[in-house]
C-alpha cells in the first residue's frame, strides 16, 4: 500500500483557494449593497488568510505563518469593523447603489481575466515555486477591484475597491514568491490601516461639504 | 549612523509638532527641525564623499554619490520651505483660511512628509522605497485638503485614489522583480535590496523584469506626473497650501523620478538592450507636449507651474531614458535646477496670490508697483525656469537637447517646439501679473524674500559655473546610472 502524499491535495487547496478569490472579486463587481460589500471584503480577506496558511504548510515556510496572522487580523477583522463602524457613524448601511449594465461589467471582467492569464502565462514558466496556477488569478483580481473602482460612483465601495485590490496584490506575493520579507509585509500593513484612517476622515469631510458621498458631486476640477 | 540620525530629526519633529503644532512657535520649531536635518545631510554627505558609501542596519540603508545628492536637495529645499511656510501661515491664519487645529495637523505632516522622502532615499530596500512612496502619499493627502475648500477636497480624493491606484501597479512591479531575483539570490531577505540586486543583475530572468519594469513606471510615474497619468497634479498643486505645492514640485516628483532610475539600472543590466530607455522616452516627450499644450490654456497661477513641473519632468524623464554618461549628468543637473527654481517660483506665487487674495491670473497685476520683491521674484523665476541663460536652467536643457541631437535626433524638434511655446505661454501670463496698474494689498506679516533670492542665485551661480568638487559629484552619481 502506496503512502498517502498530501502534497497535491493541498496544491489543489491552493487553486481552490485563490479561485474562491477571483469568484468574490466578480461578486463585489455586482454587488450593490453596501454592508454585503463588507462582508464580501472580510471573506476574501479570511480566504487569503487559508491560502497563505496553505501555501506556508506546503513550502514549509514559518515566516508565512506569520504573514497568516497579519493578513487574518488586518484584513478579516481590523478593517471591516472599522468599515462597519464607519458605514453605522455615516448612517449608509443600507445604501443601495445603482449599478448599470452589470452583465455588460462582467463581460469586461471575464475580458480582463483572460488577459491577466495571457500576461501570467510566460512568467509562470518560471515559476519554481510549486504555487505558479495563482498568479494569472492574483492579477486577475487586482484588475477587478481596479475595474470595480473605475465603475463605482460612491465614495466607500470605491475605498473596499481600492482594499480588495490590496488582496490580490498579496495573493500575488505569496504566490509568485514566497512572501515578501517580513519587514516589508509590516510597512504594507500600517500604509494600508493608516490609509484606511485617511478614508474614514475624509468621508466626514466629503459629506459635511457636499451633503452626501456620491462623488458626482466632485467632479468640477476639469480642465475646460 | 550619520543615516539614523539624519532620519531621526524629521520623525521626532513630525511626533513633536503633532502635538504642539498650534503654538505660537511652532513655525519656527518646523524650521529648527527641518535646520537639524540639514546639518544632519550635510555631515552625511561628507562622509559619502570621504568613503564613496555609507549603509546602517544591515543594509537595509545605504547612501552612495547618486542618492546623497538628492538627499542634501530634499534636506535644503525642505528648510528654505519652512522658512517660506513661517510668514505663509501666519498670513493664512490672520485672514482666517486656517484655524489652529489644522495648523497642528499642518506642520506635524510636514516633517513627516520630510522623513517619508528620506526614507525613500536612504532605503536600500525596494519593498521599503514602496513603503516609504505610499506614505508620501499618505502625509500630503491631508494637507491638499486642509482649506476644507469643495474644491480643495476634490483634488485630494483625486489625488489620493490616482496615487494610491498607481502605486499598487509599482507594488505588483516591485513583486515580480522580487520573484525574479529571488532565483538567483535564494529566498530571504536580501532579494530586495538594491546592492545585492545590481550585482547579479545580468543574470535575472529578461521575460519577468521587463514586465516588472512597466508596471514600475506605470506606478511611480503616476507620482512623477507623467503624461498620461498627470490628472491629480494640477489639483493637487493648485488646491493645497503653497509650501506643499512647492515641495510636491521641487521633492515629490524627483524622489518618485528616482525609484524609476534605481529600478532601471537593474532592468538594463537584465535586458542589455535599451527597452527601459525607450519607454522613458516615450513617456517623456508625450508628458513635455501635453504638458506644454495645457499650460496655455491655464487661468490659475499654481495650474500653470504645475504644468510646468509636468514639463519639467518629462524633460527629465527623457534625458534619464537616453542614458549614457552626458545625458544622465544633463538629467541630474536638470533636477537640482527645476527644483531650486520651482521651489523659489511657488514662494513668490505663494505670497502674491496671498497679496492679491486670488489665485486667478487676470486678478493679480502690478506686482512690482506694490512689492518690487515679489515682483522681481517671479519674474526671474519665471525666466529662469523657461531656461534663459545664463540660469541653470539654461545650461541642463541645452546639455540635454544637444545630446539629443545626436542620439535621438526626432525628439529634437518635438522638444525645442514645445520649449517654444512653453516660453510664449509662460511669458505672456507672467508678464503683466508684474508689470500693470496695482491691485495688491498689505499683509499683515512681511513676506519671507530670502528663499526666493537665495535659491534664485544658487541657480544662477551654478548657471556661471558649475564647481569641480560638484561636477565630479554629479559625474559619479551619472556613472552609477550606467
Amino acid at each position: 500500500m502506496s503512502h498517502w502524499n498530501p502534497a497535491p491535495f493541498a496544491q489543489q487547496l491552493l487553486d481552490l483557494f485563490a479561485s474562491l478569490l477571483l469568484l468574490i472579486a466578480f461578486a463585489m463587481l455586482s454587488q450593490r449593497r453596501i454592508l454585503t460589500l463588507i462582508h464580501l471584503f472580510a471573506w476574501q480577506g479570511l480566504i487569503l488568510t487559508l491560502s497563505i496558511v496553505d501555501s506556508a504548510w506546503l513550502t514549509h515556510q514559518p515566516h508565512l505563518y506569520y504573514s497568516a496572522g497579519l493578513t487574518l487580523l488586518t484584513k478579516v477583522l481590523i478593517l471591516p469593523l472599522l468599515l462597519h463602524r464607519l458605514i453605522r457613524r455615516l448612517d449608509v448601511v443600507w445604501d443601495v447603489e445603482t449599478l448599470i449594465n452589470i452583465p455588460t461589467t462582467m463581460l469586461v471582467g471575464i475580458g480582463l481575466v483572460i488577459f491577466s492569464f495571457n500576461l501570467a502565462l510566460p512568467i509562470s514558466h518560471f515559476s519554481s515555486t510549486i504555487l505558479r496556477n495563482t498568479l494569472g488569478i492574483a492579477l486577475a483580481s487586482v484588475l477587478l477591484s481596479f475595474m470595480m473602482m473605475i465603475t463605482r460612483r460612491k465614495a466607500v465601495p470605491q475605498v473596499i475597491g481600492f482594499l480588495a485590490l490590496e488582496n490580490g496584490l498579496f495573493l500575488a506575493a505569496t504566490s509568485a514568491t514566497y512572501g515578501m520579507p517580513m519587514v516589508v509585509e509590516l510597512g504594507v500593513a500600517l500604509d494600508v490601516l493608516v490609509g484606511m484612517f485617511i478614508f474614514g476622515i475624509f468621508f466626514f469631510q466629503i459629506r459635511e461639504t457636499f451633503d452626501s458621498l456620491d462623488i458626482r458631486h466632485m467632479e468640477k476640477l476639469k480642465e475646460e | 549612523m550619520e543615516i539614523l540620525v539624519l532620519l531621526s530629526f524629521p520623525l521626532l519633529g513630525g511626533l513633536w509638532l503633532g502635538v504642539t503644532g498650534q503654538r505660537a512657535r511652532a513655525p519656527q520649531a518646523n524650521l529648527l527641525f527641518s535646520l537639524a536635518t540639514l546639518g544632519a545631510a550635510a555631515f552625511l554627505a561628507m562622509r559619502v564623499l570621504r568613503e564613496g558609501r555609507v549603509s546602517a542596519w544591515d543594509e537595509q540603508f545605504v547612501v552612495d554619490p547618486f542618492n546623497v545628492f538628492l538627499v542634501g536637495l530634499t534636506a535644503f529645499v525642505g528648510t528654505t520651505t519652512a522658512w517660506f511656510s513661517r510668514p505663509y501661515v501666519r498670513n493664512e491664519v490672520q485672514h482666517g483660511r486656517l484655524s489652529e487645529n489644522r495648523l497642528r495637523l499642518y506642520h506635524g505632516m510636514y516633517q513627516a512628509f520630510l522623513f517619508t522622502l528620506l526614507v525613500a532615499l536612504t532605503t536600500n530596500n525596494l519593498g521599503l522605497l514602496w513603503v516609504a512612496m505610499e506614505a508620501a502619499t499618505l502625509t500630503t493627502v491631508l494637507l491638499v485638503s486642509l482649506y476644507r475648500t469643495p474644491a480643495s477636497l476634490e483634488a485630494a480624493w483625486k489625488y489620493f485614489i490616482l496615487c494610491g491606484v498607481g502605486i499598487a501597479q509599482a507594488l505588483f512591479g516591485t513583486l515580480l522583480l522580487y520573484f525574479a531575483a529571488e532565483k538567483v539570490l535564494g529566498e530571504g531577505g536580501n532579494a530586495l535590496l538594491w546592492t545585492h540586486l545590481a550585482q547579479v543583475k545580468g543574470q535575472l530572468e529578461p521575460t519577468i523584469v521587463s514586465l516588472a519594469f512597466v508596471f514600475l513606471l506605470v506606478g511611480y510615474g503616476t507620482k512623477v506626473g507623467l503624461a498620461p497619468l498627470h490628472n491629480w497634479l494640477p489639483d493637487a498643486h493648485a488646491e493645497g497650501p503653497t509650501p506643499i505645492s512647492a515641495v510636491l514640485s521641487g521633492l515629490l516628483l524627483n524622489v518618485a523620478l528616482y525609484a524609476i532610475l534605481r529600478t532601471k539600472v537593474l532592468v538594463d543590466g537584465a535586458l542589455h538592450q535599451p527597452f527601459a530607455g525607450h519607454l522613458m522616452m516615450g513617456f517623456g516627450v508625450f508628458s513635455v507636449v501635453v504638458a506644454t499644450l495645457f499650460l496655455m490654456r491655464q487661468k490659475d497661477i499654481k495650474r500653470l507651474f504645475a504644468y510646468s513641473s509636468i514639463e519639467h519632468m518629462g524633460l527629465m524623464t527623457f534625458a534619464f531614458g537616453m542614458g549614457g554618461a552626458v545625458a544622465n549628468f544633463a538629467g541630474l543637473l536638470h533636477m537640482t535646477m527645476h527644483s531650486l527654481t520651482k521651489s523659489a517660483i511657488f514662494f513668490a506665487v505663494g505670497h502674491a496670490s496671498q497679496k492679491s487674495g486670488t489665485q486667478l491670473m487676470e486678478q493679480i497685476r502690478g506686482l512690482i508697483r506694490t512689492s518690487p520683491t515679489i515682483g522681481w521674484g517671479l519674474l526671474l523665476g519665471a525666466l529662469a525656469i523657461l531656461g534663459m541663460p545664463p540660469f541653470g536652467v539654461f545650461a541642463s536643457e541645452f546639455l540635454i537637447l544637444t545630446t539629443a541631437m545626436h542620439e535621438q535626433p526626432w525628439a529634437t524638434p518635438i522638444l525645442l517646439g514645445a520649449l517654444g511655446v512653453a516660453f510664449a505661454a509662460i511669458l505672456g501670463k507672467v508678464q503683466p501679473m508684474v508689470f500693470g496698474p496695482a491691485t495688491g494689498q498689505r499683509l499683515p506679516h512681511p513676506p519671507a524674500i530670502l528663499p526666493v533670492f537665495l535659491h534664485l542665485t544658487l541657480v544662477l551661480i551654478l548657471g556661471l559655473y558649475l564647481p569641480p568638487a560638484l561636477a565630479i559629484w554629479y559625474r559619479q552619481a551619472a556613472a552609477l546610472l550606467g
